[in-house]
């Protein structure tokens, strides 16, 4: 069969525009609010798409382009938007977002910002962040509000003993659990961003305009006194994100990591906390890793040898592909719509211990990933909703994790970190098999 | 509740102000309005022609937040349920986007084998100056179907204007294909989407009238339907915002009349029925008759069960914000027949006569709002003490956050809430979140029972 051009457009994406990771960072900081400036448009469906997944109120101002401000310029629609989010907000920080229409019309938003004077007192601080949705995913755009945010407003100052945490676009269950590990070795942690509040709240009797929660605004600015930053992710491009900039600017040390997904993943973090707080791992997290491991072996035989098809973000997927790879699970294909041109690499420094040959390919979209599929025969897939139509294609288990789960509810809940996250995953993965296994048995035993 | 300046005149409250509504303009900035867009109101109305292709030029992110998302079914073909897009990339940005469209377009059409395409223009390529019509007519020399440019540029106006550059697209279709064998006795169906499979239970109606229907525009749309749809009759326009300019255009090209219909709640549907078997009464013989029987065997079926929701729901109260207002007039209607009051509704969208309409079925004291936000709807629910929001999926959170029941009456909805048997639906989702116990956990729900005297 003659090799086939490959096609220049993308079908089906595996992958959001950048603004939308930035919202999603700025959702993550007290007081703040999202402001794109752009259309309206983005930040509508930036909203749906968020609150599909969170369930949680997603409000993103924009300073509403016409077209009278696409040939003049925004300037004043952008000065106007500022002002309106201030008077209906009292926002203590407005994270300012670009559209592709105003990166390609030229807009010079630092100058703008830099020139408008707030009508608010006290005046928000203004985080600004340049996301031409031309250009990167958007987790590019994620971390680029997050390098943006500590750029703009971490401050020099007496150094102290605390900790940066860069998680990534993490759920809300794993930056609770990083706070609990954090705790957990006595470290004082400013954990950046820090939704897990924030989009996974409780009910309220009065609706609160800004949600409650965030990395607050002093932790911001500490940020640039403390000991250590960690930030995890095994594709970040090294220089350019958050923790990259405090190093620039404040001279303070970074530690890179992977997500840490697996036992061999989490090793590495939390032998590094142990590290910089000078204490042992504290005990519940020895037992859970020594319950986890127990349970790999007990489970091992049910899940060695499948294979698995694994999507999503680039260091979820790197993530994923080594916990599979350790209790067995041949991860067939990484697959991403992100485009680090790392996702290679990564993936084959996590599944050394893979037994079988591993696939790891970036800039996918999912029709792409369907054509694998096809051939591939995997066992299950593992990712977001996206997903689905492959699997039920291929009648094969969907397994839910990750950004977004547009067609289940809990997305926000799901843990995939530390000793706890891969309890869960392992159980949720070897269940699945079990089931499937059970369910297709023509004697249908009740007892495995 | 600080409501903006800007946004003052946009809300209302009846009876304590004479009547003077702002509407049908650009949101203020800032505002975080729940509108979205040119090319949301574009993609939404061609959506569901599902034998076409469907390709986004631009940057991925409006391909990807319109992937998948409409309830809106297919009998047939299932292309309209991919995201398709020129996904552009800072080069193309730079020395322009029309090659890359050329190609795309190229390979998904000798790929997918559509009877058209349509090629949505996002606000990018309104900038870089791409001459998407050049293109698409020089596609469809090369491939021999009709490519249609849609233009839609976001920040050209507001969902309004999308729907206006659809119809546009369309109106390039409709007359193309050749009419004959199209009965006298037959209709097209103009704004309904086939969510949930609406469509084909209108459609049922209307052939058990005696009508023969040409194009379903565009829910479970087929091109060559539609080229041949100035074959018709009679238009009968539901989602007036968005095909009304259709429905005139065709009017005026091919003197096919229209009218306006609505198939949400028993009123309006039986309504809608009536009218058109009055509008055929001369030509389709014993049709009135058919369709009084049609009625009353489709209420009989419902009416029971619906009186058992309404002995429980009377006296609750609803407020609704939906993106076209003509389809509030029915939601006021349907909740009226099931005991509940509407207290405040609002729309996207809406008209000014649309409006005025919405003030004379509401009661005294109902806010009437348009181009609204979370900050101003979360602050009526409060107020005026909701049981229930009708609403989409950005509306969700807020009444949910405060307690409060919710029903999807927008696109995403995979529930059929048109027609006798969508009432009856609609009447149970209703109950259903109303009837919740969950409420009694909340926050709000055990100041409530506390205080049972509201």
């Amino acid at each position: 069969m003659p090799v086939a051009e490959p096609f220049v457009s993308t079908r089906n994406p595996c992958k959001a525009c950048s603004p939308l990771g930035a919202c999603l960072a700025f959702r993550g900081i007290e007081g703040a609010v999202p402001f794109l400036h752009g259309s309206q448009g983005c930040a509508t469906y930036i909203r749906r798409y968020l609150i599909s997944h969170f369930r949680e109120p997603m409000d993103v101002a924009a300073s509403s382009f016409s077209e009278s401000s696409t040939v003049f310029g925004g300037g004043d629609k952008l000065r106007r938007g500022l002002d309106n989010v201030s008077r209906q907000y009292q926002p203590r920080m407005i994270g300012i977002a670009t559209t592709c229409l105003v990166e390609t019309i030229g807009e010079d938003v630092k100058m703008l910002l830099n020139d408008y004077h707030p009508a608010a007192e006290p005046a928000p601080d203004l985080v600004h962040v340049s996301t031409p949705s031309y250009r990167g995913t958007h987790v590019d755009g994620f971390h680029a509000a997050v390098r943006a945010v500590v750029g703009q407003l971490a401050e020099a100052g007496e150094p102290t003993s605390s900790v940066n945490l860069f998680p990534g676009a993490v759920s809300p269950a794993d930056l609770r659990h990083l706070k609990e590990i954090a705790s957990a070795f006595s470290l004082d942690v400013a954990i950046l961003p820090d939704y897990s509040d924030t989009l996974d709240g409780a009910q309220l009797e009065e609706y609160r305009k800004i949600p409650e929660g965030g990395t607050p605004l002093a932790s911001i600015r500490a940020m640039g006194r403390a000991a250590v930053s960690i930030e995890f992710g095994r594709t970040l491009e090294g220089s350019a994100t958050g923790a990259a900039e405090l190093e620039r600017k404040f001279g303070i040390a970074r530690k890179t990591l992977g997500w840490p997904v697996g036992v061999v993943e989490s090793d590495r973090f939390f032998s590094e906390l142990s590290a910089i707080s000078g204490r042992p791992v504290p005990q519940i997290f020895v037992r859970e890793r020594g319950r986890l491991v127990d349970s790999y072996v007990d489970a091992h035989k049910y899940v060695f040898g499948k294979r698995a098809i694994v999507y999503g973000e680039e260091d979820l997927v790197v993530g994923l592909a080594a916990f599979l790879s350790e209790i067995g699970i041949q991860p067939v294909l990484c697959a991403s719509g992100g485009q680090s041109g790392r996702l290679e690499a990564a993936v084959a420094a996590v599944t050394a211990s893979s037994v079988g040959p591993v696939l790891a390919r970036g800039n996918l979209d999912f029709a792409a990933v369907r054509e694998l599929a096809l051939e591939m025969k995997p066992d299950f897939m593992i990712g977001g909703s996206k997903g689905y139509s492959i699997a039920r294609e291929l009648d094969i288990p969907l397994i839910r994790v990750g950004f977004p789960i547009h067609d289940r509810i809990g997305g926000q809940r799901i843990l995939h970190l530390g000793y706890r996250g891969a309890q869960q995953l392992f159980d949720a993965v070897t269940n699945t098999l079990l089931a499937r296994a059970q369910d297709r048995s023509p004697v249908g035993y009740s007892y495995l | 509740m600080h409501i903006l300046e800007e946004r003052q005149r946009q809300v209302h409250r009846k009876g304590s102000e004479p009547f003077d509504l702002d509407c049908n303009k650009q949101s203020a900035a800032g505002s975080v309005s729940q509108r979205a867009c040119v090319f949301c109101g574009s993609r939404v109305v061609l959506y569901p022609i599902a034998d076409a292709l469907h390709l986004v030029h631009g940057p991925i992110g409006c391909a990807s937040y319109t992937w998948d998302i409409r309830g809106a079914l297919s009998s047939g073909p299932q292309l309209h349920r991919n995201s398709f897009c020129t996904d552009l990339k800072e080069l193309d940005v730079i020395q322009g986007g029309e090659k890359k469209l050329h190609k795309a377009l190229t390979q998904l059409i000798v790929e997918h084998q559509p009877k058209a395409a349509f090629v949505y223009s996002t606000c990018i390529v309104g900038v870089i100056g791409d001459d998407v019509e050049a293109v698409c007519r020089q596609i469809s020399a090369e491939q021999g179907i009709p490519v249609l440019p849609v233009h839609s540029e976001g920040f050209k106006g507001t969902k309004r204007d999308g729907y206006r550059a659809a119809c546009e697209a369309l109106l390039k279709l409709v007359g193309t294909g050749d009419p004959s064998g199209v009965s006298k006795a037959s209709i097209n169906i103009l704004g309904d989407f086939n969510l949930a499979g609406e469509v084909w239970m209108i459609r049922k109606y209307y052939e058990r009238m005696g009508l023969e229907v040409t194009a379903t525009i565009t829910g479970d749309g087929r091109v060559d339907d539609i080229r041949r749809a100035h074959g018709a009759a009679l238009n009968l326009v539901q989602c007036s915002g968005s095909m009304m300019h259709l429905a005139k255009v065709m009017k005026d090209r091919y003197g096919i009349p229209f009218r306006k219909v609505s198939y949400f709640g028993i009123e309006d549907m039986s309504q809608a029925l009536y009218d058109t078997a009055a509008h055929f009464a001369g030509v389709v013989p014993g049709i009135q008759e058919r369709t009084v029987e049609l009625v009353r065997g489709e209420l009989q079926y419902i009416l029971p069960e619906i009186a058992e929701y309404r002995k429980r729901l009377a006296g609750k109260k609803a407020a609704i914000y939906v993106g076209g207002a003509f389809k509030a007039f029915s939601l006021v209607r349907a909740l009226r027949h099931l005991g509940m009051d509407t207290v405040m509704v609002g729309s996207q969208t809406g008209l000014k006569e649309d409006y005025e309409e919405l003030r004379e079925l509401c009661d005294e004291g109902a806010i009437i709002v348009d181009d609204s936000n979370p900050l101003e709807l979360s602050s009526f629910l409060s107020e005026r003490q909701v049981d229930l929001f009708i609403g989409g999926v950005k509306e969700r959170p807020i009444a949910y956050k405060l307690g409060i029941g919710f029903c999807d009456h927008n696109h995403e909805r995979k529930l059929a809430l048109a027609g006798f048997e969508g009432m009856l639906n609609f009447a149970r989702e209703v109950y259903g979140t109303v009837a919740s116990p969950v409420w009694r956990l909340t926050p709000r729900g055990s100041a409530r029972e506390a205080a049972p005297c509201r």
